[in-house]
């Protein structure tokens, strides 16, 4: 695998947006549980759409590292590796997956990806696969079935959509505005 | 540097980074191996006692877990009405003795010196056909980018302000991405024009 600067310095700055996002002001949308939805997860969703398979999936690899050696990047200021031995943990695994696997669907298009597919690419990638690894290691590390906790996840839904929606619109426009991606 | 750390001089404040990591790695995982609330409890107490030994308070230690603590809460209500309430305690128990191990070597352990530690551990990267010279350049690049990007979302969110869009999600992000890719082109410009070969 051979990475130029240009790649680097791209991994870099998805992984630093992945945690700015963490930053942002939570899009607070009063929603069953009280659990604040934050715009993290949408770092995944646009490092796959905008930076590729190879460097969305590394970027948020290197996300994951970053939290491990102790920065607050998550949401809310958490960080350490003891975030991975929680039910968070299989989240932040799964999100350099889901940046994988959205850049994968990505590049299987030439030109421009109508909005419908980018938006079904995203949720692939941002809620399926996400939580492909989130749910069972949850499961694992609470001791409960994995039905139990899958739908505890039905809570994120509305939101995940949200996001899903939002980063398809967005990576659209980042596309057309700077078309040398 | 805005991680969690705070200073001290204590055993674990002096101890190797890599060691420390090592350490919770393993502790980790034989929280994992155990079914015994005693040797959790046994864990919880060690920990607590090592949070005032290091100069750290109390009220550090109820950080680590207060953030996490409707998820604690959650898994218990679960845990006792699919389970038993034994469970229940065990598992939550569990993940405070991990919170507050990890909470150690994070308050503990400067995160410039994490990625020192991180660094002298790549070089078996090349057996993997992974430059670690790279890996080292994406975590300062990183590190250096994050201050930045919470700049300029300050920067388009006051631009677009005067412009009434500033609850426009979308608004802000366009302008936010394409100002950092733009960026991001010529640091690596920058980077290769110093001749930057790794």
């Amino acid at each position: 695998m051979t990475l130029t600067t240009r790649d680097i310095v791209m991994i870099a700055l998805f992984a630093a947006l992945t945690a700015a996002l963490g930053l942002f002001p939570p899009i607070t949308l009063p929603i069953a549980g009280g659990v604040p939805i934050t715009a993290q997860s949408m770092g995944c969703m646009l490092a796959g759409a905008l930076a590729g398979a190879k460097r969305g999936g590394l970027a948020l690899a290197l996300f994951a590292l970053l939290v491990a050696i102790g920065l607050p990047l998550m949401a809310g200021g958490r960080g350490g590796f003891g975030l991975f031995l929680t039910p968070s943990g299989g989240f932040i695994i799964g999100f350099a997956a889901a940046a994988f696997v959205i850049g994968w669907l990505f590049a299987r298009h030439s030109g421009e990806v109508p909005l419908v597919t980018s938006i079904i690419y995203i949720a692939i990638g941002g809620i399926g696969v996400v939580y492909l690894f989130g749910i069972p290691w949850w499961a694992y590390t609470a001791e409960q079935s994995i039905a139990i906790v899958a739908g505890k996840c039905t809570v994120f839904l509305p939101g995940d959509s949200i996001k899903v929606v939002l980063a398809a619109l967005i990576a659209r426009g980042v596309r057309r505005a700077y078309p040398g991606l | 540097m805005f991680d969690l750390y705070r200073p001290g001089t204590s055993f674990l404040h002096r101890a190797p980074a890599g060691g420390k990591v090592l350490a919770l790695a393993v502790l980790g995982t034989l929280t994992f191996l155990t079914d015994d609330i005693r040797i959790i409890a046994a864990g919880l107490a060690v920990a607590l006692l090592l949070y005032p030994t290091c100069g750290l308070t109390l009220k550090n230690a109820w950080a680590q877990i207060r953030p996490t603590l409707w998820i604690l809460i959650a898994i218990f209500i679960a845990q006792v009405i699919f389970n038993t309430w034994q469970l229940g305690v065990f598992v939550v128990a569990r993940f405070g003795l991990l919170l507050l191990l990890a909470g150690l070597l994070t308050l503990t352990t400067r995160a410039s010196d994490m990625i020192d530690g991180i660094e002298r551990g790549l070089p078996f990267l090349r057996l993997l056909g992974v430059n670690p010279a790279k890996v080292s350049l994406a975590l300062s690049l990183a590190l250096r980018f994050i201050p930045v990007l919470a700049q300029i979302t300050k920067d388009v969110r006051e631009a677009q302000r005067v412009r009434g869009l500033e609850n426009s999600v979308i608004a802000l992000a366009i302008p936010l991405f394409v100002r950092t890719l733009r960026m991001s082109d010529d640091i690596a410009d920058a980077i290769e024009a110093r001749g930057y070969r790794p």
